[in-house]
């Protein structure tokens, strides 16, 4: 009852032995998720949290038949740690780095083009498919298992609206956080359509906000391929034009990119659209 | 990070892209000696937001009346920004202006060319209204922009292929080399005399390569003093800062939940006076560092703080408040929930504080209290 990542997932930690990627292990391994293997170049024969630790993807590959990578990498070589785990025939990579250069996502985008690579982010709090697996950081206390599917670009809103759901009752299937970053891998409606496939996903929420077209695509999709009830949420109504809001992605650039186009875009296809976190659980409740 | 326009000139003279002849001046005495060296000129205020055409920065002048044009402009405040420095160049006999630009582009994830015939006004206008003026080719990040890309913009533009090719090269390779989000050429003018000449230039470099660009680094710091002091004073400090129009100053965890409060602060009949992210490992120094920030702002009548913590501690971040709370003159609602939540409360207790349960409760405290 999820998508992406569940008590099937074998996960490797690529930066396991810095400060965050450790503190992040032992919060992935309370939550229950299977880590087999961590990577840090140079590192490799140590162990971190019962973890052993390999000096390249492809060695920790070959010991460990893992099948995702979570990268808790520095920005000047997190671009680095997605293409060695891409080229390692890994399956999903997540990473949860902020601050990597455009132009390394640009030339990662172009290495993955046509390998059966999935990837998570950058700059996203990564997956959690509550009461099976934690991949990323967002906190455990909040989630609740259950058939609601969570995608957002967001972290801590994220975690609001899941508080918001679990405090009423709504358990969730996965929550996704696709990342804050203009350039991203994983879309709006590649995991819209994962929900829509997914028997034991019931509704979605998707958190939006300023900056770029994701949301009316994912509106033109929904429009014509999702079937299950769907909650929207964007923020930024109040945002002002040519300004970076927090996230590098979240900026109205000439005109457009607007909370209110977004909105109306998602009403025009029949979403839902909340006002508050609290407003997302009611919708929810109105629709299943 | 934005670059001047005298800035992206002297990269583009640099890279062989043709600009015409200017001077920088910090004064109006030197504006005025600038344009006396030109046959006519024109003053251009160089500010680091958008639309300075349309608040006057920029203007035709004369020797006659140059002292006249440079005092006004230097007298301006545009979006908050007051001209320190205006560029005075000489006056280029226009044919045609077309429009240039490479930006990275969401959804190809590539860098995307723009050309148009129609330049030299907003091309956000001319996409809207006449989207067949607007030509695009998508550039492979491993190769750059091939020879038959080159020639259909050529042909579109109505140019000659070998003129245009160089600047497009050109400014790929500025791009390229110098890891920027957005180099613009608007107008890309034709002169007379049938040459290119870049009438204007703007240059956006990706805050997140300055690492390994050391001359941009140096721009970097050089340009703070250009920009909003209380932005450049939170972005020393790891957070981003904003300023808004309205009374109630905002602090937050998380860009999301930022956008999210000042929407509710909206939806409650009020407005904020300002965008503060705190990022998400924000602990009693930062949180007490955002306060003073904010309350600064003389606009502020109201400080809401609303704060979820997840890797944060919230007893960590009332820690934060308290220790500040004796300097402010002004009410102070916050919102304060995960872990540690009860600690943090506790920390709170008897402090001049209002504390809220949700974020719409605090954006309606909040706003009631502003009025």
């Amino acid at each position: 009852m999820s998508i992406l990542v569940d008590r099937d997932t074998r996960l490797i930690v690529q930066g396991i032995t810095g400060h965050v990627g450790t503190f992040e292990t032992r919060l992935m391994l309370q939550a229950g998720t299977r880590i087999v293997g961590g990577v840090t170049p140079g590192k490799g024969g140590r162990t971190v949290e019962g973890v052993p630790v390999f000096n390249t993807v492809q060695e920790c590959m070959d010991s460990t038949n893992a099948n995702t990578s979570i990268i808790f990498v520095p920005p000047p070589f997190a671009a680095g740690a997605i293409h060695e785990a891409a080229d390692s025939g890994i399956d999903l990579i997540v990473c949860i780095t902020e601050g990597v250069p455009v132009k390394d996502m640009v030339r990662v985008f172009r290495n993955i083009e046509g390998k059966d690579v999935k990837l998570v982010g950058p700059n996203c709090p990564g997956i959690t498919t509550p009461g099976q697996a934690r991949v990323g950081i967002m906190p455990d206390s909040i989630f609740m298992p259950g058939s609601v599917g969570v995608v957002s670009r967001s972290g801590t809103l994220t975690y609001e609206v899941v508080d918001a759901l679990s405090k009423n009752g709504i358990g969730q299937s996965t929550c996704v956080g696709i990342g804050g970053d203009p350039l991203i891998g994983t879309s709006f409606i590649d995991t819209l359509e994962m929900f829509q496939d997914d028997p034991e996903t019931s509704a979605m929420v998707l958190i939006g906000e300023i900056g770029g077209t994701a949301e009316q695509e994912a509106a033109e999709y929904i429009r014509a391929h999702v079937t299950k009830p769907v909650v929207g949420y964007v923020v930024g109504i109040s945002a002002p034009a040519g300004k970076t809001m927090g996230h590098a992605g979240a900026i109205i650039s000439g005109g457009g990119g607007t909370a209110k186009e977004k909105i109306q875009a998602l009403e025009a296809a029949g979403v839902a659209v909340a006002r508050s976190p609290e407003d997302v659980a009611g919708k929810i409740i109105g629709l299943i | 990070m934005k670059l001047h326009e005298y800035q992206s000139k002297e990269i583009f003279r640099q890279h062989n892209i043709p600009i015409p002849e200017g001077v920088l001046c910090t004064t109006p005495e030197d504006a005025v000696t600038a344009v006396h060296g030109f046959e006519g000129a024109a003053i251009k205020a160089q500010v680091l937001v958008g639309g300075r055409g349309k608040a006057g920065g920029i203007a035709i002048a004369t020797p006659e009346n140059a002292g006249e044009i440079a005092a006004q402009i230097m007298g301006l405040t545009i979006k908050g920004l007051p001209v320190k420095k205006v560029l005075v160049e000489q006056k280029v006999d226009i044919k045609q202006e077309f429009y240039l630009s490479i930006a990275f582009d969401r959804n190809s994830r590539r860098p995307l060319l723009i050309a148009s015939a129609s330049g030299g006004v907003d091309i956000e206008e001319v996409a809207r209204i006449s989207p067949y003026l607007i030509h695009k080719e998508s550039i492979d990040p491993y190769s750059g922009p091939e020879p038959d890309q080159l020639m259909r913009i050529a042909k579109n533009l109505g140019l000659d292929s070998a003129l245009l090719s160089t600047i497009i090269k050109n400014l790929y390779l500025i791009y390229d080399e110098l890891d920027c989000t957005l180099v613009e050429i608007n107008p890309l003018v034709l002169t007379i005399d049938r040459d290119l000449i870049a009438l204007d230039a703007k240059i956006n470099v990706d805050d997140n390569a300055l690492f390994r660009q050391k001359g941009m680094q140096e721009l970097y710091e050089k340009n703070l003093a250009d920009l909003e002091p209380l932005e450049v004073e939170a972005k020393k400090l790891g957070m981003s800062y904003v300023a808004l129009e309205g009374s109630i100053g905002c602090i937050v965890n998380g860009a999301g939940l930022a956008l999210a409060t000042l929407d509710m602060i909206t939806h409650s009949g009020g407005s904020a006076a300002n965008f503060m992210d705190v990022r998400g490992g924000a602990d009693a120094f930062h949180v007490g560092r955002a306060v003073a920030i904010t309350a600064s702002n003389p606009n502020t009548k109201v400080l809401l703080i609303n704060m979820f913590g997840g890797l944060t501690l919230c007893d960590e971040i009332a820690e934060g408040i308290k220790s500040n709370l004796q300097k402010l003159d002004i009410p102070v609602v916050i919102r304060l929930t995960g872990t540690n939540q009860e600690k943090g409360w506790k920390i709170l207790e008897g402090a001049n504080v209002t504390v809220a349960q949700s974020t719409a409760d605090a954006a309606r405290i909040a706003v009631e209290m502003a009025l």
